[in-house]
């Protein structure tokens, strides 16, 4: 038993950046109603954007938060603008085939660009550690945890509290009543794919300095991101947050007591589970 | 009959015999080069390591070209055709076949067990050799396949070996250590070594209270240490890669977690100078039955300065790389030939001693070299010291280590 509060503990912090990613692509889900296939490959290429910019200027990952996340907000905008929006001609298939386009053309980009070698980057305070109940926590973890409560906090805010989160939602809601009151809706469309890169931004920012990153990594990130939209209810901020959370816990724990080879089975458990007796999800029912 | 020796007579005889004399300089010059295939995993998981193989090849090459090529035939100098096996069997068998199509005489690589077994079996289709450089499963040896040889030891010496100098480090000390703990990356080399400890382990008066598999790459080893804080052992001996080595040292430490001594069995970081370099706290006192070259060899101060002056990490996989060719140089020497059967042949009667290894003269048995032997290291400080055995021996062990508090 004394080994379960570490594993929860660890479990949190990892879950809280599952929760940042998720965060991005139920954003996208619950306006767009498409499923984006490309998240993982931008939170690769994030991951790179935040390897780089370190390497060549010797930028801290968290002060390059809001450097990242401001200019993949734009990248996910022009995405959204000039690629996503004129292939799909309104159909949704078309949105979800275009999505895995991206995905492929920026996975073999990568590729042929940086070669599938493991980049890690090496801080001073790598080694730093928090005591909490007599657990260790190491302190980027630490800061990753409440740094990605912080960003859950201010999305929340945003989407409940300005004009544009009030537009997002009327949107998400009712696309004709909302275009019919006035709103532009390929810009609201454009504003949740670039606030949704912008969330795979800060979740590399918060992940490379306990992390590695290579050409394939969004894929680690990415099925559990969509196992927690699933679970949490397609495009509810909450669902997100607490799902994120869930299965890092569960993913230590399950590690923990069956295993490292065997942990992740822990988390589809779960998902199957929730799946059927709550086919909505945990906080589904709200946001349908 | 006589014969009368005018000026035009001598002028010919010594336009002859001078023509003789430098005709092999001439052959030499144009003898085409002697290819020999470098398959290493230099993509993916294994990149690092496969990268650090083909380097101390590499320079091996280098070093035999300079120092005239292969004189038997003519001088001519090896060409190394460079093949990347991505980290991957299936990968590295079809690299196999397209040397094959390159005319190589020779493959030598491939650092890991699971490749090796594969790239091995590919190049006996085409009856090519192929020195296996790093991996150290002795199936890769026993399948009687007669073009694969093994010139480091293999899995049954090295665990041998850490076994005996364990008790003789453990007795030498006062028997500190009853409780052990295995840590394994979960593929061919790392289970198999878990296996082998557990039998061994407890012939020798140890108990094994736990043992821990992991997937490389693992992305967390918090777990990994919360269990050895939990399971109190005395020893934890570990067996894995670089990547995952590195991040469990790092783990242990931001965990504070304490134990007598650390005693890896090929471990993948602890006779890595960039390990001890860059991570030197989480490295100190880390001990490791590893492959390594015996310094005081006038050869091996050559290729050591070889890598510095190039920058490149004295590590094993280079280690293992240079004596592997230079043990190829000299079978093609004998061979006088690039037939890849002569090439075989000249392999499996070799006697060659001129390496940089700590193993005397080769003498292959079934592929596998038998005169083979690990030794054991330690980080002390920043220097990776040998600790056993006592003939190579540059430092007297720190053990049992002391806590970390």
């Amino acid at each position: 038993m004394e080994l379960l509060l570490p594993a929860v503990l660890n479990g949190l912090t990892t879950g809280a950046i599952y929760a940042v990613v998720a965060l991005g692509l139920t954003l996208i889900y619950g306006v767009l109603h498409i499923v984006n296939f490309a998240h993982g490959s931008l939170l690769m290429l994030a991951l790179y954007a935040v390897y780089f910019l370190h390497a060549a200027t010797g930028i801290d990952p968290y002060a390059a938060l809001p450097i990242l996340a401001v200019g993949f907000f734009a990248l996910g905008y022009v995405i959204q603008r000039l690629v996503v929006q004129p292939v799909s001609h309104g159909k949704d298939q078309n949105i979800l085939m275009a999505t895995l386009g991206i995905a492929i053309v920026i996975d073999n980009g990568a590729l042929a660009l940086w070669s599938s070698n493991t980049r890690t980057i090496d801080l001073p305070y790598a080694f730093d550690v928090v005591e909490v109940l007599g657990a260790f926590i190491p302190l980027p973890k630490a800061i990753g945890f409440f740094a990605a409560l912080g960003i859950a906090g201010v999305l929340w805010i945003a989407i409940q509290r300005t004009d544009l989160g009030r537009a997002i939602r009327a949107v998400a809601k009712e696309r004709q009543g909302a275009r019919l009151v006035g709103i532009r809706v390929e810009h609201i469309y454009a504003m949740c794919f670039g606030l949704g890169t912008a969330c795979v931004a800060a979740a590399a920012c918060l992940l490379l300095p306990t992390f590695y990153v290579t050409p394939q990594v969004g894929y680690a990130f990415v099925l559990v991101a969509f196992t927690t939209v699933v679970l949490g209810g397609m495009g509810s901020f909450p669902g997100a947050l607490v799902g994120g959370l869930l299965l890092g816990v569960v993913e230590a724990v399950a590690g923990l007591y069956l295993g490292e080879s065997l942990g992740q089975i822990g988390i589809f458990v779960i998902f199957i589970l929730v799946l059927l007796f709550r086919p909505t999800g945990l906080f589904g029912a709200k946001a349908a | 009959m006589t014969k009368t020796l005018n000026r035009r007579a001598v002028l010919a005889g010594a336009t002859a015999v001078a023509g003789t004399i430098a005709a092999p300089a001439i052959v030499g010059a144009q003898q085409a080069p002697i290819r020999i295939g470098l398959l290493h995993p230099v993509t993916g998981a294994l990149a690092r390591e496969g990268s650090q193989c083909r380097e101390g090849a590499l320079l091996a090459i280098e070093h035999i070209n300079a120092a005239g090529g292969i004189k038997s035939l003519g001088g001519a100098r090896i060409e190394a055709v460079l093949a990347d096996a991505q980290s991957r069997p299936e990968a590295g068998a079809a690299e196999v076949d397209k040397l094959h199509e390159a005319g190589v005489v020779a493959i030598q690589g491939p650092f890991a067990s699971g490749i090796a077994l594969a790239t091995t079996q590919a190049a006996a289709r085409h009856n090519l050799a192929h020195l296996v450089d790093v991996g150290v499963v002795d199936t890769i040896v026993t399948r009687g396949l007669s073009n694969t040889f093994r010139f480091g030891p293999g899995f049954g010496a090295i665990t041998r070996a850490a076994l005996d100098n364990l008790v003789r480090l453990n007795d030498g000390a006062g028997k500190p250590v009853q409780t052990v703990m295995v840590i394994h990356e979960d593929s061919a080399f790392g289970s198999g070594m878990a296996r082998l400890m557990n039998e061994e382990l407890p012939k020798r008066g140890f108990q094994v209270v736990e043992t821990i598999g992991h997937p490389s790459p693992q992305r967390d080893f918090t777990n990994i240490a919360l269990r050895v804080r939990q399971a109190r052992p005395d020893l934890l001996i570990p067996s894995n890669y670089l990547n995952e080595f590195i991040l469990m040292a790092r783990t242990l430490q931001q965990q504070r977690i304490s134990v007598k001594g650390i005693y890896a069995v090929l471990g993948g970081a602890a006779s890595n100078i960039r390990f001890v370099r860059e991570h030197n706290e989480a490295a100190q006192h880390i001990m490791d039955c590893n492959h390594w070259y015996d310094p005081r060899k006038p050869q091996s101060q050559a290729f050591a300065a070889g890598l510095a002056a190039k920058s490149i990490d004295l590590t094993y996989e280079t280690m293992l790389n240079y004596a592997n060719m230079q043990v190829l140089a000299d079978a093609l020497e004998r061979a006088a030939s690039r037939d890849r059967a002569r090439v075989i042949e000249a392999l499996a009667s070799s006697t060659f001693n001129d390496h940089i290894m700590p193993y005397g003269p080769t003498k292959f048995e079934n592929g596998q070299n038998t005169g083979a032997q690990a030794v054991n290291t330690q980080i002390i400080g920043q220097r990776i010291e040998v600790i056993f055995p006592a003939a190579f021996a540059s430092a007297t062990p720190v053990f049992p280590v002391p806590s970390r508090g």
